[in-house]
C-alpha cells in the first residue's frame, strides 16, 4: 500500500482530501486509482513531478513502489 | 553509492582536453562556423515596449540587391503544442516560443523580433531590415510587477487567465499567469506563539546571465527537406525538438551540431535564432548564419525575473522558527513563465518550520521573457528569507550561523514541498562555515560581514553516453551534453575510474543529435551527476565486455573472470591465466571480437538536494556610497567532488555572479519600456579586478541516488550570495536594504536618509 499526498495547492481538485491510499504495485497504477477517484487532477498532473519515497522523477510511470512507499506530487522544476 | 569506496582518478585534478584550445582561441563557437554560399541573416526589433503590430510591409527590403529572403510572423505557424523534455506533455509552450520568435499580433517588449532578412551581407541584411515599414500602434507597457497588478492595468495577452489558484476575486484576462501556495501547519497560530516576528517586503531586479558568447547559429535547409543547425546551445535535442514543433517539421530532418559554448547558465536553453535561420534558408534555399549582438542579447534574449517578495518570520525566544508566510511574485517578461513556483518551493526549504504557507505568482510585463539563470527562483526568494533571519538574529543576539543550524532540517524532515529528505549536507555546511576562519577574522574600518544560506534540487533527467575502446588502449567517451563546466574532463575520469585507464587517455566528445541517444540539456547542475550516471553505466558495459574477451583468451567461463584495479582477472588461477590489463585486451581487440563499444541511458530522478552558504566582508564608502567585497567565502555540500577544481569554479562563478546581481547588476528601463542599458558598459558585472580571490569550501554528504555519490554544483552557489552581501551591508552600515542591486547611488541615499 503506497501513500500520496496532495500539497495545498491540489486540495481543489480533490475535493480537500489530503492524502490517499492505495494498493498499486506501480507509480502508473496509483496514479490510475487517483484520477479515477479524482479526474480534475488529470490536466494539472501534466505539470507534475511525482516523488517516491523522497526521490523526484519525471516519468515513473514503470517505478515499483514498495509496501509504505510515500508519493508526492510536485511542481516540474527547470534549472540553469 | 561508492560507501568506502577508494578513488584512484576521482577527486585528482587533471588537466582538461580541450584547455588549450579554449584559451589559445582555437575552439569553434557558434559564430565562427561558415559554410559556401553562407548568407547572413538580421533581426528587425520593435522599437516599442507594447504595440499592436497594424501591418507589416517587407517589400522595399525584398527589393534590396543581396537580399534573398525575409520573413516575418506569418512565416512561424501559431502552434498550439507543449513540449516536455524527455517526452510527454508540458515544459515549453511552442505557441509563446513561436510568437517571440517572431511577434505575430503584437510586440510585447522592446527587442521582440518583428520580421527577419537574410542577405549577401551582414550590412546588406541590416539595411535592408531598416526599410521593412512597420505600423505600430502603441500601447502603454507594464514594466514592473506593481504595474502589471494595478488596477486596469494594460492586459498584454487578451486571453490570460489565472491557472493553478487563482484569487477568487482575480480579473479576466489578466496578466497574473499563475498562483500557486504551499501550506503546513496552522500559520495563524504560529504567528499567535512566536516571541518576535519580522517581516519585510524586498525586491530583487531583472538580471542577465552575462554569458561572454552572443546566440549564434547557421542553419541549412537543404533541397531535400534535411535540415542542418550548428548552435551555440545547452540542449542540441531541445533545439531540434523545439524547432520541429514550432515550425511544424518531422523532428527526423532536423540535425543539430553544438558548438562549443561560451557559458549559458540557463540562457542558452531556450531557441531565438535557430527556426528563424531555419525559416529563412528555406525561402533562400542557402545557408544562413544568424549572430546576435551584444545589445540584442540584452534586449531579446532571457534574462531572469526580477521579483517582489514580502516575507514574515515567527519565532520563539530560543530561536526556534515556528511560523513564516511569505508571497513572491515574480516578472515572466512578455509570456507566462517565470520561476515563482521554484521560488516558493525553495524560499524556506533549509528549515524547519511547522507553519508556513507561501504563495507565488507568475506575473507577465512588457520585458523579454525569462529564461533560466542558475537556480531559477532560489535566489530572490532567499534574498528575503535569508535577510528576515539576519535580522531576527541581531533582534534576538544569536550568533546568525546558529540560529539557522538551531532550525537547520536534516535527514527524514519534509521539505515545504512534500518529500522528505534524503541525506543532506546542510548542517555540515553550516558547521563548516562557522568553524572557518574567516567568520572569526577582525574586520577593518568601514567594513561589516554577512552570512547566508540557499538550497536548489538539482536536477536528474535523461542522458545518454557511448564508451569505445581502441586498440592501443584509449578509449572515448561520447555524451550529448555540451560542456559548460569542465564536463568532459569529469566524464573522462569517471571512464578512468571505471576501466584503469589514464585520463589523458580518454577523450570525451560532445555529439550531434545524429550520433548519440537523446539526451536532455546541459544544465540544472545535472551533467556530471546524470550524464555522469551514463557514462559510467556505459564505462561498465565496456569493462563487461572486456571479461568476456578475457574470458575467451583464457577460454573460461564469463563467471570466472572478475575485473579488480583496471586488470580482467580469474577466480581460478592456472599458469596461462595472470591478469590482463585494458592495454593488452585491447591489443587482442580484433582476435576475440572486434571492436567494443559500451552503452548506456538513464532517466534519473533528481538528485539529492544540494545547501551552500557564504560569508561576506564588505567595505563601504561612506562618502561615495561605493562598495568593495573584500573576502567573501562560500562553502557548499556537493556530494562528491569527481574534479574539485571544476566544482570551485563553479562555487566561484555562482558566487561572483551573484555578488553582480546583489551589488551593481539590474535591467534600467526608461518609463516608456525602453532598456537604457544594453551594454557590459553600463550593465555593469562584476570583472575579475572587482572581486577578491573567492575561497571555498567542499563539503562532500554522499548522494545516494548516484554510484559516485556526486550531488550536482553549478546552480545553488549563486543563492546565498544576495542576502549574504546584504547582511555584510547591514552590518557595515546598520542598514537593512531591501531593494537591490546595492549600487552606489542607493547606498549613499540612505546612509543620508538614516
Amino acid at each position: 500500500m503506497a501513500t500520496i499526498y496532495f500539497l495545498s495547492g491540489l486540495k481543489q481538485y480533490t475535493g480537500g482530501v489530503e492524502s490517499l491510499t492505495v494498493d498499486a504495485p506501480r507509480v502508473r497504477e496509483l496514479m490510475q486509482a487517483v484520477t479515477e477517484r479524482f479526474p480534475a487532477l488529470s490536466e494539472p498532473l501534466q505539470m507534475m513531478s511525482i516523488a517516491v519515497d523522497g526521490a523526484i522523477h519525471r516519468h515513473p510511470d514503470y517505478l515499483k513502489l514498495s509496501a509504505g512507499s510515500e508519493v508526492h506530487l510536485v511542481p516540474r522544476i527547470s534549472g540553469g | 553509492m561508492s560507501g568506502e569506496r577508494k578513488f584512484r582518478y576521482v577527486g585528482t585534478r587533471p588537466v582538461r582536453h580541450d584547455g588549450l584550445d579554449k584559451v589559445t582561441g582555437r575552439a569553434n563557437y557558434g559564430a565562427d562556423f561558415t559554410l559556401p554560399g553562407l548568407l547572413h541573416g538580421y533581426v528587425l526589433r520593435s522599437p516599442h515596449a507594447h504595440a499592436r503590430i497594424v501591418s507589416i510591409d517587407t517589400s522595399a527590403a525584398d527589393a534590396v540587391p543581396g537580399v534573398k529572403a525575409v520573413v516575418t510572423g506569418a512565416d512561424i505557424p501559431k502552434s498550439t503544442a507543449m513540449l516536455s523534455l524527455g517526452g510527454g506533455k508540458g515544459g515549453f509552450d511552442l505557441a509563446d516560443m513561436g510568437d517571440n520568435l517572431l511577434a505575430h499580433d503584437k510586440a510585447l517588449y522592446e527587442g521582440h523580433a518583428v520580421a527577419a532578412v537574410a542577405a549577401t551581407s551582414a550590412e546588406i541584411a541590416r539595411e535592408a531590415a531598416e526599410q521593412i515599414a512597420v505600423v505600430y500602434e502603441r500601447l502603454p507597457p507594464v514594466l514592473t510587477v506593481d504595474q502589471a497588478l494595478a488596477p486596469n492595468a494594460a492586459i498584454l495577452h487578451d486571453r490570460l487567465v489565472t491557472k493553478g489558484q487563482p484569487l477568487p476575486d482575480a480579473p479576466t484576462p489578466t496578466n497574473v499567469a499563475m498562483r500557486m501556495e504551499l501550506r503546513g501547519g496552522d500559520v495563524d497560530k504560529g504567528f499567535a506563539e512566536s516571541d518576535i516576528i519580522v517581516e519585510y517586503e524586498f525586491t530583487t531586479p531583472m538580471v542577465h546571465q552575462g554569458y561572454i558568447e552572443p546566440h549564434a547559429c547557421v542553419a541549412r535547409y537543404g533541397e531535400d527537406g534535411q535540415i542542418l543547425v550548428w548552435t551555440s546551445t545547452q540542449g542540441p535535442f531541445i533545439v531540434r525538438d523545439c524547432c520541429a514543433g514550432i515550425l511544424g517539421l518531422d523532428a527526423a530532418t532536423i540535425k543539430v551540431v553544438p558548438s562549443e559554448i561560451g557559458g549559458g547558465f540557463g540562457g542558452k536553453i531556450p531557441v531565438y535564432l535557430e527556426p528563424v535561420a531555419i525559416a529563412l534558408s528555406r525561402k533562400a534555399h542557402r545557408p544562413v548564419k544568424m549572430v546576435m549582438s551584444r545589445d540584442d542579447v540584452f534586449r531579446a534574449s532571457g534574462p531572469t525575473s526580477g521579483a517582489k517578495v514580502r516575507m514574515k518570520i515567527g519565532v520563539k525566544q530560543d530561536g526556534t522558527i515556528v511560523a513564516a508566510s511569505g508571497s513572491l511574485y515574480y516578472e515572466a517578461g512578455a509570456y507566462p513563465g517565470s520561476p515563482a513556483a521554484t521560488g516558493a518551493m525553495c524560499a524556506l526549504a533549509p528549515y524547519k518550520i511547522p507553519n508556513f504557507v507561501i504563495e507565488a505568482f507568475d506575473i507577465v510585463v512588457n520585458r523579454p521573457k525569462v529564461a533560466a539563470y542558475r537556480a531559477p527562483g532560489s535566489p530572490s526568494a532567499a534574498f528575503a528569507t535569508e535577510s528576515v533571519l539576519d535580522e531576527i538574529a541581531r533582534r534576538l543576539g544569536f550568533d546568525p550561523i546558529d540560529l539557522r543550524l538551531k532550525n537547520a532540517v536534516e535527514e527524514g524532515d519534509a521539505a515545504p514541498y512534500g518529500p522528505k529528505y534524503g541525506p543532506i549536507g546542510l548542517r555540515q555546511v553550516l558547521e563548516a562555515t562557522k568553524n572557518h576562519p574567516h567568520w572569526q577574522a577582525p574586520l577593518g574600518p568601514n567594513q561589516g560581514r554577512g552570512v547566508g544560506c540557499g538550497f536548489w534540487f538539482n536536477a536528474g533527467l535523461s542522458s545518454s553516453a557511448t564508451v569505445s575502446l581502441s586498440s592501443d588502449g584509449s578509449a572515448t567517451v561520447v555524451t550529448g551534453n555540451p560542456d559548460i563546466g569542465g564536463t568532459r574532463v569529469a566524464q573522462s575520469i569517471m571512464v578512468s575510474e571505471e576501466l584503469g585507464i589514464p585520463v589523458e587517455r580518454v577523450r570525451a566528445t560532445v555529439a550531434d543529435t545524429d550520433s548519440i541517444g537523446y539526451s536532455d540539456l546541459t544544465g540544472g547542475s545535472r551533467v556530471c551527476y546524470a550524464t555522469g550516471m551514463a557514462v559510467i553505466k556505459a564505462a561498465q558495459d565496456v569493462r563487461d565486455q572486456l571479461r568476456a574477451r578475457a574470458a575467451k583468451i583464457w577460454d573460461v567461463d564469463v563467471d570466472s573472470v572478475a575485473w579488480n584495479d583496471g586488470c580482467a582477472v580469474p577466480l581460478e588461477p592456472a599458469d596461462d591465466r595472470t591478469p590482463l590489463t585494458v592495454h593488452q585486451l585491447a591489443e587482442k581487440i580484433a582476435q576475440t571480437g572486434g571492436p567494443i563499444i559500451g552503452r548506456a541511458s538513464v532517466n534519473a530522478p533528481m538528485a539529492g538536494p544540494a545547501f551552500a552558504a557564504s560569508i561576506c566582508d564588505i567595505e563601504v564608502d561612506k562618502e561615495t556610497g561605493v562598495s568593495r567585497v573584500v573576502r567573501y567565502t562560500t562553502i557548499q555540500d556537493v556530494g562528491k567532488a569527481v574534479h574539485p577544481s571544476f566544482v570551485e569554479g563553479q562555487m566561484q562563478g555562482g558566487a561572483a555572479q551573484g555578488i553582480g546581481w546583489a551589488l551593481n547588476e539590474e535591467y534600467i528601463y526608461s518609463p516608456d519600456g525602453l532598456m537604457q542599458n544594453a551594454g557590459f558598459l553600463d550593465y555593469r558585472m562584476p570583472v575579475a579586478s572587482d572581486l577578491p580571490m573567492i575561497d571555498t569550501v567542499i563539503i562532500e554528504v554522499e548522494n545516494p541516488l548516484h554510484p559516485y555519490g556526486v550531488r550536482g554544483v553549478g546552480e545553488v552557489p549563486i543563492v546565498p550570495p544576495l542576502a549574504t552581501v546584504a547582511n555584510a551591508m547591514r552590518d557595515a552600515t546598520g542598514i537593512r536594504f531591501t531593494d537591490l542591486p546595492l549600487s552606489p547611488p542607493r547606498v549613499l541615499e540612505a546612509l543620508a536618509r538614516y
